[in-house]
């Protein structure tokens, strides 16, 4: 009996996180159309439904009636893996994260979390580490010489930007103690957030964010100007759909990921995340979110692209000793000031 | 030199608040927070309509008097002026009883304006003695045919109801 109610509880969380993951991402398609308007003068889509709100429907009913087509030359099955990897990969990264403390109500005592495991952020950059297959497999299978090369950029970036990020986690865990979001988080308890003890980590962990997302000004892997769209060139109809969903869904969970790391999760000074059956604590990580989705776009819609060699140069070069020094500097900090 | 807009290629180092790149990242997102601000240039056409200049010349429109009678004497003097010879029209004597058809004994009984041809110069107007024929701030429909685009006396003559004139107020001089 007791089984079958977590089996219940957490298939239904499951579903409402997956349900939430996708609506977001369907938005953030919509916001970012919306944002990119309003930074250049411009409206935007409005003319589906009020402000354009039926606006990511019509994209995606249009996405669906495109023909899906397979060059003869591609490598069928990988081809068809690619975009279904980059999109399990980006969906699988929520399940760690912890929304809120739990849901009370209906004599129910849910936690707001689908898996607490206690090497939670470790488990996100290995599951942001395989997401890069999708984009390599894919830019691969196409058998196009411009997919080919966006795929090996975007391996090359990963691996660049990876490093920095694990080495800015590194001074989080030192700080917390532990590799579990949960306890991350609840270390942050009201304003005590992350940020005010690793700014410099927090700036290198979202720069390279940005990279893993393969967002401007880091989206040398699909740049339209000398790659033609790099890795789904060959794409079409709902296997191109799948990977641009999955970049605003890696977008989300980056965003999700941040304000868990750094930003204090569910807490915010003066809110009780417990309050409102416990969904106070959602609401503010949501605020957080769409904050941090905003300035992924913000970012976007500002820069140009980097170069190639300065992109390597920024990640060797600049972050990664940096992220060291970063490392460095907390654990003697918290080695003196050890609590 | 024959202009002084040349430049000095200089090979400068970059200083390390420029090598770091985040002051002009920041200042550069600052500069797109502010337009995100602005009011926006887009009119939202089918509901907004700009307006046009009052030099605009668009379709043309034959007008009609107060009393509804036809402006026209089919003088041909338009079609004279026409550069593009778009103009061509067949004059017919008035008859008894069309006095409140038209204004003076003869009328185009034909007037057609190819609007393919047509250059939109405004040289008929100009050409007019009767003020009978205006460029307007409309604008000629797309179609898929050529027949379709030389425009009749159906297409051309503004209605007798106060609502269907065309104003051309803005032309007259």
């Amino acid at each position: 009996m007791f089984e079958t109610s977590i089996l219940i509880q957490k298939t239904v969380l499951v579903m409402v996180v997956f349900g939430i993951t996708l609506f977001m991402a369907m938005y953030s398609t919509f916001a970012e159309r919306k944002v990119a308007a309003f930074f250049q003068d411009r409206l935007g889509p409005n003319r589906a439904g009020i402000f354009g709100l039926l606006q990511p429907l019509a994209d995606g009913v249009k996405m669906f009636m495109k023909e899906d087509f397979i060059p003869t030359n591609a490598a069928r099955t990988l081809f068809i893996l690619g975009p279904g990897i980059a999109m399990f990969v980006a969906c699988m990264t929520g399940a760690v994260i912890p929304w809120g403390t739990s849901f009370t109500g209906f004599g129910l005592n849910v936690p707001l979390q689908v898996a607490d495991v206690n090497i939670g952020i470790l488990y996100i950059v290995g599951f942001l580490s395989i997401g890069v297959y999708g984009i390599m497999i894919g830019g691969w299978a196409s058998n196009n010489k411009y997919s080919l090369y966006s795929a090996i950029r975007a391996s090359s970036q990963m691996i660049s930007y990876e490093l920095a990020m694990g080495l800015s986690i590194i001074s989080i865990i030192m700080l917390s103690g532990s590799l579990s979001l949960r306890e991350i988080v609840a270390g942050q308890t009201g304003f005590n957030w992350n940020v005010w003890y690793q700014p410099l980590g927090f700036l290198i962990f979202f720069i390279c964010a940005v990279a893993e997302c393969n967002r401007a000004p880091f989206d040398l892997p699909e740049c339209e100007t000398e790659l033609i769209g790099g890795y789904h060139t060959e794409y079409s109809s709902m296997k191109l759909g799948f990977y641009l969903f999955a970049e605003y869904i890696n977008m989300f969970i980056s965003s999700a990921v941040t304000a868990t790391v750094y930003f204090g999760g569910y807490n915010f000074p003066g809110v009780n995340p417990d309050a409102l059956w416990g969904m106070a604590g959602p609401m503010v990580l949501f605020t957080k979110i769409i904050f941090f989705i905003f300035l992924f776009m913000w970012i976007r819609w500002t820069l140009p692209r980097f170069r190639y060699d300065q992109l390597m140069h920024v990640g060797w070069k600049g972050l990664i000793p940096l992220a060291i020094l970063n490392m460095l500097l907390t654990g003697a900090g918290v080695l003196l000031f050890s609590k | 030199m024959l202009t002084n807009r040349s430049k000095v290629v200089v090979n400068k180092q970059m200083t390390f608040l420029e090598r770091i790149y985040l002051p002009a990242i920041f200042k550069g997102m600052g500069i797109t927070l502010r337009h995100f601000f602005k009011k926006k240039n887009t009119v939202a056409y089918p509901e907004v309509q700009r307006e046009f200049s009052p030099v605009y010349r668009g379709l043309h429109v034959l007008k009609r008097d107060e009393q509804g009678r036809e402006n026209c004497t089919a003088c041909g003097l338009c079609a004279v002026a026409c550069p593009a010879e778009a103009i061509t029209m067949t004059a017919a004597e008035r008859q008894k009883g069309e006095e409140k058809l038209y204004r003076e004994e003869k009328y185009a009984a034909v007037y057609e304006i190819n609007m393919l041809r047509c250059i939109f110069c405004g040289l008929c107007e100009e050409a007019c003695p009767k003020d009978a024929i205006y460029l307007t701030d409309r604008i000629v429909p797309s179609d898929y045919e050529r027949p379709s685009f030389i425009f009749g006396k159906d297409l051309l003559v503004e209605g007798i109801a106060p609502e269907q004139r065309v104003d051309v107020s803005k032309r007259k001089k």
